[in-house]
Protein backbone atom coordinates (compact mmCIF):
# COMPACT_ATOMS: atom_id res chain seq x y z
CA UNK A 1 0.00 0.00 0.00
CA UNK A 2 1.14 3.74 -0.68
CA UNK A 3 1.49 6.12 1.51
CA UNK A 4 -1.29 8.98 1.09
CA UNK A 5 -1.15 12.98 1.45
CA UNK A 6 -3.23 15.06 2.65
CA UNK A 7 -3.32 19.08 2.02
CA UNK A 8 -3.40 21.46 4.21
CA UNK A 9 -6.52 22.54 2.89
CA UNK A 10 -7.88 18.93 4.35
CA UNK A 11 -6.13 19.39 7.77
CA UNK A 12 -8.12 22.73 7.97
CA UNK A 13 -11.16 21.27 7.53
CA UNK A 14 -10.70 18.88 10.70
CA UNK A 15 -9.26 21.46 13.25
CA UNK A 16 -12.48 23.89 12.55
CA UNK A 17 -14.72 21.17 12.49
CA UNK A 18 -13.56 20.07 15.47
CA UNK A 19 -12.90 16.06 14.26
CA UNK A 20 -10.68 13.86 16.29
CA UNK A 21 -7.16 14.22 13.90
CA UNK A 22 -4.15 12.71 15.45
CA UNK A 23 -0.49 13.86 14.18
CA UNK A 24 2.39 12.63 14.37
CA UNK A 25 5.03 15.40 14.17
CA UNK A 26 8.49 14.40 13.24
CA UNK A 27 10.36 17.97 13.14
CA UNK A 28 13.14 18.30 15.36
CA UNK A 29 11.83 18.98 19.04
CA UNK A 30 13.00 22.47 19.53
CA UNK A 31 11.19 23.17 16.58
CA UNK A 32 7.91 21.35 17.41
CA UNK A 33 8.06 23.32 21.03
CA UNK A 34 8.20 27.07 18.92
CA UNK A 35 4.75 26.02 16.98
CA UNK A 36 2.62 23.08 15.79
CA UNK A 37 -0.41 22.34 14.21
CA UNK A 38 -3.05 23.46 17.01
CA UNK A 39 -6.83 23.64 17.55
CA UNK A 40 -10.29 21.80 17.29
CA UNK A 41 -9.50 17.95 18.33
CA UNK A 42 -5.74 17.87 17.49
CA UNK A 43 -3.74 15.66 19.02
CA UNK A 44 0.02 15.60 18.62
CA UNK A 45 2.86 13.68 19.21
CA UNK A 46 6.90 14.77 18.34
CA UNK A 47 9.41 12.34 17.75
CA UNK A 48 12.07 13.70 15.26
CA UNK A 49 12.28 11.66 12.32
CA UNK A 50 16.19 11.10 12.59
CA UNK A 51 15.19 8.95 16.17
CA UNK A 52 13.34 6.67 13.92
CA UNK A 53 16.04 6.17 10.86
CA UNK A 54 16.37 2.71 12.50
CA UNK A 55 12.96 1.75 13.28
CA UNK A 56 9.33 3.14 14.30
CA UNK A 57 9.29 0.64 17.47
CA UNK A 58 9.98 3.85 19.47
CA UNK A 59 6.62 5.53 19.01
CA UNK A 60 4.82 2.61 17.17
CA UNK A 61 2.95 1.63 20.36
CA UNK A 62 1.96 4.60 21.38
CA UNK A 63 -0.47 4.73 17.90
CA UNK A 64 -3.04 1.99 16.79
CA UNK A 65 -2.68 0.23 13.45
CA UNK A 66 -5.97 1.10 12.36
CA UNK A 67 -6.37 4.84 13.17
CA UNK A 68 -5.36 7.95 11.29
CA UNK A 69 -2.02 8.86 11.30
CA UNK A 70 -1.22 12.40 9.48
CA UNK A 71 2.64 12.82 9.58
CA UNK A 72 4.07 16.22 9.88
CA UNK A 73 7.42 17.31 8.93
CA UNK A 74 8.70 21.04 8.32
CA UNK A 75 8.84 20.58 4.26
CA UNK A 76 7.23 16.95 3.17
CA UNK A 77 9.77 14.82 2.46
CA UNK A 78 10.66 13.84 6.28
CA UNK A 79 7.43 12.93 6.81
CA UNK A 80 6.70 10.98 3.80
CA UNK A 81 9.70 8.70 4.57
CA UNK A 82 8.45 7.79 8.32
CA UNK A 83 5.12 7.50 6.60
CA UNK A 84 5.96 4.79 4.32
CA UNK A 85 8.06 3.08 7.67
CA UNK A 86 4.20 2.80 9.40
CA UNK A 87 2.77 1.83 6.07
CA UNK A 88 5.39 -1.33 5.91
CA UNK A 89 4.86 -2.11 9.44
CA UNK A 90 1.29 -2.58 8.96
CA UNK A 91 -0.59 0.78 10.01
CA UNK A 92 -3.41 1.23 7.51
CA UNK A 93 -4.14 4.36 7.38
CA UNK A 94 -1.04 6.88 7.32
CA UNK A 95 -1.04 9.98 5.54
CA UNK A 96 1.77 12.56 5.21
CA UNK A 97 1.25 16.39 4.98
CA UNK A 98 2.29 17.47 1.43
CA UNK A 99 4.64 20.62 1.86
CA UNK A 100 5.17 19.95 5.60
CA UNK A 101 4.67 23.04 8.10
CA UNK A 102 5.85 25.55 5.57
CA UNK A 103 2.66 24.93 3.77
CA UNK A 104 0.43 24.83 6.93
CA UNK A 105 2.07 28.29 7.76
CA UNK A 106 0.39 29.39 4.17
CA UNK A 107 -3.08 28.09 4.32
CA UNK A 108 -5.64 30.63 4.25
CA UNK A 109 -9.02 29.92 5.14
CA UNK A 110 -11.61 31.82 4.30
CA UNK A 111 -14.94 32.07 6.48
CA UNK A 112 -18.16 34.13 6.22
CA UNK A 113 -18.83 36.64 8.66
CA UNK A 114 -21.92 38.33 7.96
CA UNK A 115 -23.73 39.67 4.98
CA UNK A 116 -23.43 43.72 5.29
CA UNK A 117 -26.51 46.77 5.02
CA UNK A 118 -26.67 47.17 1.44
CA UNK A 119 -26.25 43.88 0.18
CA UNK A 120 -22.65 43.38 0.83
CA UNK A 121 -20.58 40.51 3.14
CA UNK A 122 -17.50 40.46 4.95
CA UNK A 123 -14.90 37.57 5.02
CA UNK A 124 -12.68 36.40 7.78
CA UNK A 125 -9.22 34.76 6.40
CA UNK A 126 -7.91 32.54 9.44
CA UNK A 127 -4.13 31.75 8.49
CA UNK A 128 -4.57 28.60 10.78
CA UNK A 129 -0.71 27.96 10.95
CA UNK A 130 0.17 31.76 11.79
CA UNK A 131 -2.65 32.80 13.29
CA UNK A 132 -2.99 35.70 11.57
CA UNK A 133 -6.45 37.08 10.02
CA UNK A 134 -7.16 39.16 7.40
CA UNK A 135 -10.70 40.54 5.64
CA UNK A 136 -12.12 40.67 2.50
CA UNK A 137 -15.03 42.99 2.64
CA UNK A 138 -17.00 43.07 -0.80
CA UNK A 139 -19.77 44.90 -2.06
CA UNK A 140 -21.60 45.74 -5.79
CA UNK A 141 -19.00 44.38 -7.58
CA UNK A 142 -16.14 46.39 -5.34
CA UNK A 143 -13.69 44.28 -2.69
CA UNK A 144 -11.33 45.80 -0.13
CA UNK A 145 -8.65 43.43 1.48
CA UNK A 146 -7.18 44.22 5.21
CA UNK A 147 -4.33 43.13 6.38
CA UNK A 148 -3.72 40.95 3.72
CA UNK A 149 -1.07 37.86 3.93
CA UNK A 150 1.51 37.52 1.25
CA UNK A 151 0.16 35.09 -0.61
CA UNK A 152 -1.91 37.33 -2.99
CA UNK A 153 -3.15 35.09 -4.95
CA UNK A 154 -5.85 33.73 -2.57
CA UNK A 155 -7.14 36.66 -2.45
CA UNK A 156 -6.95 37.06 -6.06
CA UNK A 157 -8.80 33.95 -6.92
CA UNK A 158 -11.29 34.51 -4.49
CA UNK A 159 -12.20 38.28 -5.89
CA UNK A 160 -12.34 36.29 -9.14
CA UNK A 161 -14.80 33.53 -7.87
CA UNK A 162 -17.42 36.49 -6.31
CA UNK A 163 -17.18 38.20 -9.47
CA UNK A 164 -15.50 41.48 -7.73
CA UNK A 165 -12.92 43.75 -8.38
CA UNK A 166 -9.99 44.60 -5.70
CA UNK A 167 -10.13 48.12 -5.10
CA UNK A 168 -8.93 49.16 -1.88
CA UNK A 169 -6.23 46.97 -0.16
CA UNK A 170 -5.75 48.56 3.61
CA UNK A 171 -2.83 47.88 6.77
CA UNK A 172 -4.26 48.93 9.67
CA UNK A 173 -0.26 48.88 10.71
CA UNK A 174 2.83 48.49 9.59
CA UNK A 175 3.38 45.06 9.92
CA UNK A 176 6.04 42.85 11.56
CA UNK A 177 5.15 38.84 12.23
CA UNK A 178 3.88 38.84 8.37
CA UNK A 179 4.80 40.47 4.94
CA UNK A 180 1.65 42.56 3.95
CA UNK A 181 0.21 41.51 0.69
CA UNK A 182 -1.30 44.86 0.45
CA UNK A 183 0.73 46.55 -2.07
CA UNK A 184 1.37 44.23 -4.29
CA UNK A 185 -2.50 43.17 -4.55
CA UNK A 186 -3.22 46.96 -4.60
CA UNK A 187 -0.44 47.31 -7.62
CA UNK A 188 -1.94 44.65 -9.64
CA UNK A 189 -5.66 44.90 -9.70
CA UNK A 190 -4.60 48.85 -10.31
CA UNK A 191 -6.42 49.46 -6.41
CA UNK A 192 -4.98 52.29 -3.58
CA UNK A 193 -2.87 50.58 -0.99
CA UNK A 194 -3.89 52.45 2.69
CA UNK A 195 -1.35 52.61 5.77
CA UNK A 196 -1.06 54.91 8.33
CA UNK A 197 0.96 57.96 7.75
CA UNK A 198 2.50 57.45 11.24
CA UNK A 199 3.63 54.09 10.08
CA UNK A 200 4.47 55.04 6.98
CA UNK A 201 7.94 57.55 7.40
CA UNK A 202 10.57 55.29 6.57
CA UNK A 203 8.17 53.51 3.47
CA UNK A 204 9.62 54.12 -0.14
CA UNK A 205 6.76 53.49 -2.22
CA UNK A 206 3.24 55.38 -2.85
CA UNK A 207 0.53 54.92 -0.70
CA UNK A 208 -2.69 56.40 0.28
CA UNK A 209 -3.02 57.85 4.30
CA UNK A 210 -5.22 55.89 6.12
CA UNK A 211 -6.75 58.63 8.92
CA UNK A 212 -9.72 59.22 10.37
CA UNK A 213 -12.16 61.46 8.71
CA UNK A 214 -11.10 60.11 5.35
CA UNK A 215 -13.56 57.00 4.94
CA UNK A 216 -13.34 54.47 2.02
CA UNK A 217 -16.13 53.18 0.51
CA UNK A 218 -16.79 49.76 -0.89
CA UNK A 219 -19.24 49.43 -4.30
CA UNK A 220 -21.25 52.75 -4.77
CA UNK A 221 -20.73 53.83 -1.55
CA UNK A 222 -22.72 50.76 0.20
CA UNK A 223 -20.06 49.89 2.52
CA UNK A 224 -18.71 52.17 5.04
CA UNK A 225 -14.78 51.86 6.22
CA UNK A 226 -14.55 54.19 8.87
CA UNK A 227 -10.33 54.77 10.07
CA UNK A 228 -10.06 54.91 14.01
CA UNK A 229 -6.51 55.82 15.20
CA UNK A 230 -5.72 53.87 17.77
CA UNK A 231 -2.15 53.71 18.61
CA UNK A 232 -0.04 51.46 20.50
CA UNK A 233 1.08 48.45 18.54
CA UNK A 234 2.98 50.36 16.67
CA UNK A 235 2.08 54.34 16.86
CA UNK A 236 0.05 54.68 13.33
CA UNK A 237 -2.41 51.57 14.22
CA UNK A 238 -5.38 52.53 13.01
CA UNK A 239 -8.47 50.84 13.85
CA UNK A 240 -11.48 50.39 11.14
CA UNK A 241 -15.15 50.24 11.60
CA UNK A 242 -17.19 48.47 8.88
CA UNK A 243 -20.94 48.96 8.41
CA UNK A 244 -21.40 50.64 11.82
CA UNK A 245 -21.24 47.28 13.04
CA UNK A 246 -17.96 45.10 13.02
CA UNK A 247 -14.48 46.76 14.80
CA UNK A 248 -11.07 45.89 12.74
CA UNK A 249 -8.74 45.88 15.80
CA UNK A 250 -5.51 45.21 14.09
CA UNK A 251 -3.17 44.19 16.47
CA UNK A 252 -4.33 46.40 19.40
CA UNK A 253 -6.98 44.03 20.89
CA UNK A 254 -7.15 40.45 20.47
CA UNK A 255 -10.05 38.03 22.24
CA UNK A 256 -8.49 36.72 24.52
CA UNK A 257 -5.09 39.35 25.09
CA UNK A 258 -4.10 42.50 24.22
CA UNK A 259 -1.10 43.96 21.39
CA UNK A 260 2.15 44.26 22.36
CA UNK A 261 4.07 47.82 21.91
CA UNK A 262 7.27 46.81 21.21
CA UNK A 263 8.26 45.33 17.87
CA UNK A 264 9.72 48.75 16.81
CA UNK A 265 11.70 48.72 20.14
CA UNK A 266 9.81 51.35 22.20
CA UNK A 267 7.64 49.53 24.36
CA UNK A 268 8.01 52.17 27.08
CA UNK A 269 6.67 55.04 24.53
CA UNK A 270 3.77 53.05 22.87
CA UNK A 271 2.78 51.74 26.33
CA UNK A 272 1.09 54.60 27.15
CA UNK A 273 -0.81 54.91 23.69
CA UNK A 274 -1.79 51.36 23.95
CA UNK A 275 -3.75 51.90 27.18
CA UNK A 276 -5.11 55.06 26.46
CA UNK A 277 -6.68 53.44 23.01
CA UNK A 278 -8.09 50.15 25.20
CA UNK A 279 -9.36 52.25 28.16
CA UNK A 280 -11.00 55.35 26.71
CA UNK A 281 -10.71 55.53 23.12
CA UNK A 282 -12.48 51.74 22.40
CA UNK A 283 -14.26 52.27 25.75
CA UNK A 284 -15.93 55.01 23.73
CA UNK A 285 -17.50 52.91 21.26
CA UNK A 286 -20.56 50.92 21.08
CA UNK A 287 -20.62 47.54 23.37
CA UNK A 288 -22.18 45.66 20.29
CA UNK A 289 -19.68 46.59 17.85
CA UNK A 290 -18.21 43.11 16.76
CA UNK A 291 -14.24 42.97 17.10
CA UNK A 292 -12.27 41.35 14.51
CA UNK A 293 -8.70 41.33 15.13
CA UNK A 294 -5.56 40.62 12.91
CA UNK A 295 -4.69 37.96 14.78
CA UNK A 296 -5.52 35.25 17.65
CA UNK A 297 -2.62 33.29 19.74
CA UNK A 298 -4.63 30.35 20.99
CA UNK A 299 -6.63 27.74 19.31
CA UNK A 300 -9.07 28.55 22.49
CA UNK A 301 -9.63 31.88 20.48
CA UNK A 302 -11.56 29.75 17.40
CA UNK A 303 -15.41 29.91 17.75
CA UNK A 304 -17.49 28.39 14.98
CA UNK A 305 -16.51 27.20 11.73
CA UNK A 306 -13.23 28.63 13.16
CA UNK A 307 -13.72 32.34 13.46
CA UNK A 308 -12.31 34.89 15.39
CA UNK A 309 -14.66 37.44 17.32
CA UNK A 310 -16.44 38.90 19.74
CA UNK A 311 -18.60 41.52 20.92
CA UNK A 312 -16.92 44.46 22.34
CA UNK A 313 -18.56 44.49 25.54
CA UNK A 314 -17.56 40.82 26.27
CA UNK A 315 -14.34 41.61 25.94
CA UNK A 316 -14.79 44.18 28.45
CA UNK A 317 -15.73 41.92 31.02
CA UNK A 318 -13.43 38.97 29.88
CA UNK A 319 -10.41 39.65 28.40
CA UNK A 320 -7.71 39.93 30.95
CA UNK A 321 -5.95 42.70 29.38
CA UNK A 322 -8.59 44.88 29.30
CA UNK A 323 -9.26 44.51 33.17
CA UNK A 324 -6.11 46.31 34.88
CA UNK A 325 -7.54 49.73 36.89
CA UNK A 326 -4.41 50.46 38.15
CA UNK A 327 -1.95 52.12 35.00
CA UNK A 328 1.59 51.48 37.11
CA UNK A 329 0.12 47.64 36.78
CA UNK A 330 -1.00 47.59 33.56
CA UNK A 331 2.20 49.57 32.34
CA UNK A 332 3.94 46.47 34.02
CA UNK A 333 1.73 43.91 32.89
CA UNK A 334 2.73 45.00 29.18
CA UNK A 335 6.55 45.55 29.47
CA UNK A 336 7.04 42.53 31.85
CA UNK A 337 5.27 39.92 30.00
CA UNK A 338 6.63 40.56 26.24
CA UNK A 339 7.23 36.93 24.85
CA UNK A 340 10.09 36.29 22.17
CA UNK A 341 10.04 38.79 19.25
CA UNK A 342 8.78 37.16 15.93
CA UNK A 343 10.70 35.48 13.86
CA UNK A 344 12.72 37.83 11.62
CA UNK A 345 10.69 40.68 12.29
CA UNK A 346 13.15 43.34 11.66
CA UNK A 347 13.59 41.84 8.33
CA UNK A 348 9.35 41.53 8.29
CA UNK A 349 9.63 45.39 8.93
CA UNK A 350 12.00 46.48 6.01
CA UNK A 351 10.34 44.52 3.46
CA UNK A 352 7.12 46.09 4.23
CA UNK A 353 8.71 49.36 3.96
CA UNK A 354 9.88 48.44 0.95
CA UNK A 355 13.24 48.97 2.06
CA UNK A 356 14.77 45.62 1.00
CA UNK A 357 13.18 42.93 -1.56
CA UNK A 358 14.29 39.38 -0.45
CA UNK A 359 13.37 36.26 -3.14
CA UNK A 360 10.11 34.06 -2.60
CA UNK A 361 11.48 31.98 -0.81
CA UNK A 362 13.56 34.05 1.94
CA UNK A 363 10.04 35.14 2.56
CA UNK A 364 8.36 32.29 3.31
CA UNK A 365 11.72 31.41 5.59
CA UNK A 366 11.17 34.46 7.13
CA UNK A 367 7.64 33.94 7.88
CA UNK A 368 8.04 30.19 9.61
CA UNK A 369 6.82 30.10 12.93
CA UNK A 370 4.41 31.68 15.48
CA UNK A 371 3.45 35.27 14.93
CA UNK A 372 3.89 36.45 18.57
CA UNK A 373 1.71 40.20 18.40
CA UNK A 374 0.27 39.37 21.75
CA UNK A 375 0.93 39.61 25.38
CA UNK A 376 -1.06 37.74 27.57
CA UNK A 377 -0.62 37.38 31.16
CA UNK B 1 38.51 29.25 9.50
CA UNK B 2 41.07 26.55 9.24
CA UNK B 3 38.97 23.88 9.58
CA UNK B 4 40.10 20.36 8.41
CA UNK B 5 37.50 17.22 8.79
CA UNK B 6 38.67 13.46 8.17
CA UNK B 7 36.34 13.12 5.94
CA UNK B 8 33.80 15.41 3.94
CA UNK B 9 30.13 14.47 2.74
CA UNK B 10 28.71 16.24 0.08
CA UNK B 11 24.85 16.52 0.54
CA UNK B 12 24.21 19.98 -1.77
CA UNK B 13 20.94 20.14 -3.17
CA UNK B 14 19.28 17.33 -1.08
CA UNK B 15 16.24 18.27 0.94
CA UNK B 16 15.34 16.77 4.36
CA UNK B 17 15.84 13.67 5.50
CA UNK B 18 18.63 12.77 3.13
CA UNK B 19 21.51 15.06 4.60
CA UNK B 20 20.91 13.38 7.81
CA UNK B 21 20.10 10.27 6.13
CA UNK B 22 23.52 10.32 4.53
CA UNK B 23 25.37 11.56 7.48
CA UNK B 24 24.34 8.71 9.76
CA UNK B 25 25.78 6.40 6.96
CA UNK B 26 28.78 7.92 6.99
CA UNK B 27 29.53 8.92 10.23
CA UNK B 28 29.05 4.92 10.55
CA UNK B 29 32.38 4.33 8.68
CA UNK B 30 34.33 7.04 10.08
CA UNK B 31 37.25 6.33 13.06
CA UNK B 32 35.78 7.17 16.51
CA UNK B 33 37.08 10.61 18.07
CA UNK B 34 37.09 11.80 14.19
CA UNK B 35 35.79 14.91 12.22
CA UNK B 36 33.23 14.96 9.74
CA UNK B 37 32.45 17.77 7.20
CA UNK B 38 28.71 17.87 5.71
CA UNK B 39 28.20 19.82 3.07
CA UNK B 40 24.16 20.57 2.77
CA UNK B 41 22.31 23.23 1.37
CA UNK B 42 18.72 23.04 3.28
CA UNK B 43 18.34 25.63 5.67
CA UNK B 44 16.54 23.41 8.30
CA UNK B 45 19.59 20.87 8.48
CA UNK B 46 21.30 22.91 10.72
CA UNK B 47 18.89 22.90 13.76
CA UNK B 48 18.38 18.86 12.88
CA UNK B 49 21.90 18.03 12.83
CA UNK B 50 22.65 19.30 16.24
CA UNK B 51 19.81 17.82 17.62
CA UNK B 52 20.47 14.55 16.35
CA UNK B 53 23.96 14.85 16.96
CA UNK B 54 22.97 15.29 20.94
CA UNK B 55 20.49 12.94 20.91
CA UNK B 56 23.08 9.88 19.29
CA UNK B 57 25.98 11.33 21.40
CA UNK B 58 28.17 12.78 18.65
CA UNK B 59 29.61 15.62 19.10
CA UNK B 60 28.19 18.88 16.98
CA UNK B 61 31.18 21.07 16.40
CA UNK B 62 29.07 23.87 14.74
CA UNK B 63 28.40 25.29 10.99
CA UNK B 64 30.19 27.77 9.19
CA UNK B 65 28.15 29.15 6.06
CA UNK B 66 30.22 29.97 2.69
CA UNK B 67 27.15 31.23 0.60
CA UNK B 68 24.53 29.08 -0.04
CA UNK B 69 26.56 26.09 1.59
CA UNK B 70 26.00 25.20 4.85
CA UNK B 71 29.30 23.31 6.49
CA UNK B 72 28.27 21.33 9.41
CA UNK B 73 31.36 19.95 11.56
CA UNK B 74 30.29 17.19 13.69
CA UNK B 75 32.98 14.39 15.82
CA UNK B 76 32.50 11.38 15.98
CA UNK B 77 31.65 9.84 19.97
CA UNK B 78 34.43 7.99 21.13
CA UNK B 79 33.99 5.79 23.88
CA UNK B 80 37.27 5.92 25.18
CA UNK B 81 36.95 9.39 26.49
CA UNK B 82 34.05 8.29 28.83
CA UNK B 83 36.49 6.51 30.70
CA UNK B 84 37.13 8.24 34.07
CA UNK B 85 40.48 7.09 34.44
CA UNK B 86 43.22 9.41 34.61
CA UNK B 87 46.97 8.01 34.68
CA UNK B 88 49.04 11.26 34.35
CA UNK B 89 49.27 11.86 38.24
CA UNK B 90 49.59 15.77 37.80
CA UNK B 91 46.33 17.41 37.50
CA UNK B 92 45.47 21.14 37.70
CA UNK B 93 41.41 22.09 36.99
CA UNK B 94 40.43 24.57 35.04
CA UNK B 95 40.14 27.24 37.85
CA UNK B 96 43.57 26.63 38.91
CA UNK B 97 44.38 27.45 35.21
CA UNK B 98 42.30 30.47 35.46
CA UNK B 99 44.46 31.74 37.79
CA UNK B 100 47.49 30.89 36.18
CA UNK B 101 46.30 32.69 33.05
CA UNK B 102 45.26 35.57 34.60
CA UNK B 103 48.72 35.85 37.04
CA UNK B 104 52.01 36.96 35.49
CA UNK B 105 53.31 33.71 35.09
CA UNK B 106 54.18 33.01 31.20
CA UNK B 107 52.59 29.71 30.62
CA UNK B 108 52.12 27.05 27.59
CA UNK B 109 48.17 25.84 26.96
CA UNK B 110 48.34 22.47 24.62
CA UNK B 111 45.07 21.66 23.26
CA UNK B 112 45.09 18.20 21.71
CA UNK B 113 41.47 18.27 19.96
CA UNK B 114 41.17 17.77 16.65
CA UNK B 115 41.33 21.51 14.62
CA UNK B 116 37.96 21.70 13.81
CA UNK B 117 37.10 21.46 17.34
CA UNK B 118 39.95 23.71 18.45
CA UNK B 119 38.65 26.36 15.75
CA UNK B 120 35.25 26.44 17.16
CA UNK B 121 36.35 27.79 20.21
CA UNK B 122 39.71 27.67 22.22
CA UNK B 123 41.59 29.20 25.14
CA UNK B 124 43.44 32.28 22.97
CA UNK B 125 46.91 31.37 23.20
CA UNK B 126 46.90 27.69 22.65
CA UNK B 127 48.67 25.88 20.36
CA UNK B 128 46.95 23.54 18.73
CA UNK B 129 48.45 19.48 18.30
CA UNK B 130 45.62 16.99 17.99
CA UNK B 131 46.86 13.93 20.24
CA UNK B 132 47.24 11.60 17.08
CA UNK B 133 49.59 14.08 15.80
CA UNK B 134 51.50 14.47 18.98
CA UNK B 135 53.71 11.44 18.08
CA UNK B 136 55.01 13.19 14.92
CA UNK B 137 55.04 16.96 16.58
CA UNK B 138 55.87 17.06 20.23
CA UNK B 139 59.74 18.29 19.38
CA UNK B 140 57.70 21.85 18.53
CA UNK B 141 57.21 21.83 22.23
CA UNK B 142 60.08 23.47 24.19
CA UNK B 143 60.89 21.31 27.03
CA UNK B 144 61.75 24.03 29.58
CA UNK B 145 58.03 24.71 29.51
CA UNK B 146 55.28 24.46 31.55
CA UNK B 147 52.95 22.55 29.72
CA UNK B 148 49.49 23.02 30.30
CA UNK B 149 47.20 20.01 28.33
CA UNK B 150 43.65 20.71 27.49
CA UNK B 151 41.24 18.44 25.15
CA UNK B 152 37.39 18.23 25.46
CA UNK B 153 36.41 16.14 28.47
CA UNK B 154 40.42 15.49 30.04
CA UNK B 155 41.19 11.74 28.43
CA UNK B 156 42.78 12.83 25.11
CA UNK B 157 44.84 15.69 27.23
CA UNK B 158 45.68 12.66 29.54
CA UNK B 159 47.00 10.07 27.26
CA UNK B 160 48.97 13.30 25.67
CA UNK B 161 50.13 13.75 29.16
CA UNK B 162 51.81 10.54 29.30
CA UNK B 163 53.12 11.12 25.95
CA UNK B 164 54.97 14.01 26.95
CA UNK B 165 56.35 12.70 30.11
CA UNK B 166 57.75 9.74 28.38
CA UNK B 167 59.47 12.32 26.01
CA UNK B 168 61.70 13.54 28.65
CA UNK B 169 58.80 16.45 29.07
CA UNK B 170 59.16 17.42 33.40
CA UNK B 171 56.47 20.23 33.40
CA UNK B 172 53.49 18.81 32.15
CA UNK B 173 49.99 19.15 34.17
CA UNK B 174 46.45 17.65 32.54
CA UNK B 175 43.61 20.27 32.63
CA UNK B 176 40.31 18.44 33.89
CA UNK B 177 37.89 18.53 33.12
CA UNK B 178 38.50 20.49 29.61
CA UNK B 179 36.51 22.69 27.39
CA UNK B 180 33.82 20.96 27.83
CA UNK B 181 33.13 23.47 31.11
CA UNK B 182 35.57 26.15 30.21
CA UNK B 183 33.90 29.16 31.44
CA UNK B 184 36.75 31.69 30.48
CA UNK B 185 37.53 33.69 27.45
CA UNK B 186 37.81 31.92 24.32
CA UNK B 187 38.51 32.28 20.47
CA UNK B 188 37.63 31.12 17.39
CA UNK B 189 39.67 30.94 14.22
CA UNK B 190 38.72 33.21 11.59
Amino acid sequence: MAVKHITTKEIARKVVTNEETTILDVRNTDEFDDWKIEGGSVHVINEPYFNLLDGIEDVEHKLDKDQEIIVVCAKGGSSQMVAEMFDEAGFTDVYSLEGGMKAWSEHLEPTKIADLNGGGSLYQFVRLGKGCLSYFIESDGEAAIVDANRMIDVYEKFAEEKGVTIKHTIDTHLHADHISGGRNLAEKAGGTYHLPEKDATEVTYEYSSLEEGNDITVGNTTVKVQPLYSPGHTIGSTSLIIDDQYLLTGDILFVESIGRPDLAGKAEDWVGDLRNTLYSRYKELSDDLIVLPAHFSFSSELGEGGQVSARLGELYEKNKGLQVEDEEKFRSMVTDNLPPQPNAYEEIRKTNMGKVTPDDEEQREMEIGPNRCAVHE
Amino acid sequence: MNLVANETLDAKGLACPMPIVKTKKAIKNLEPGHVIEVHATDKGSTADIKAWSESTGHQYLGTVEEGDVLKHYIRKASEAETSEEKKHGDVLDLDGLRSKIDGDETISILDVREPAEYAFGHIPGAINIPLGELEERFEELNKDDDIHVICRTGSRSDLAAQKLSEKGYQNVKNIVPGMKEWQGPTETNN
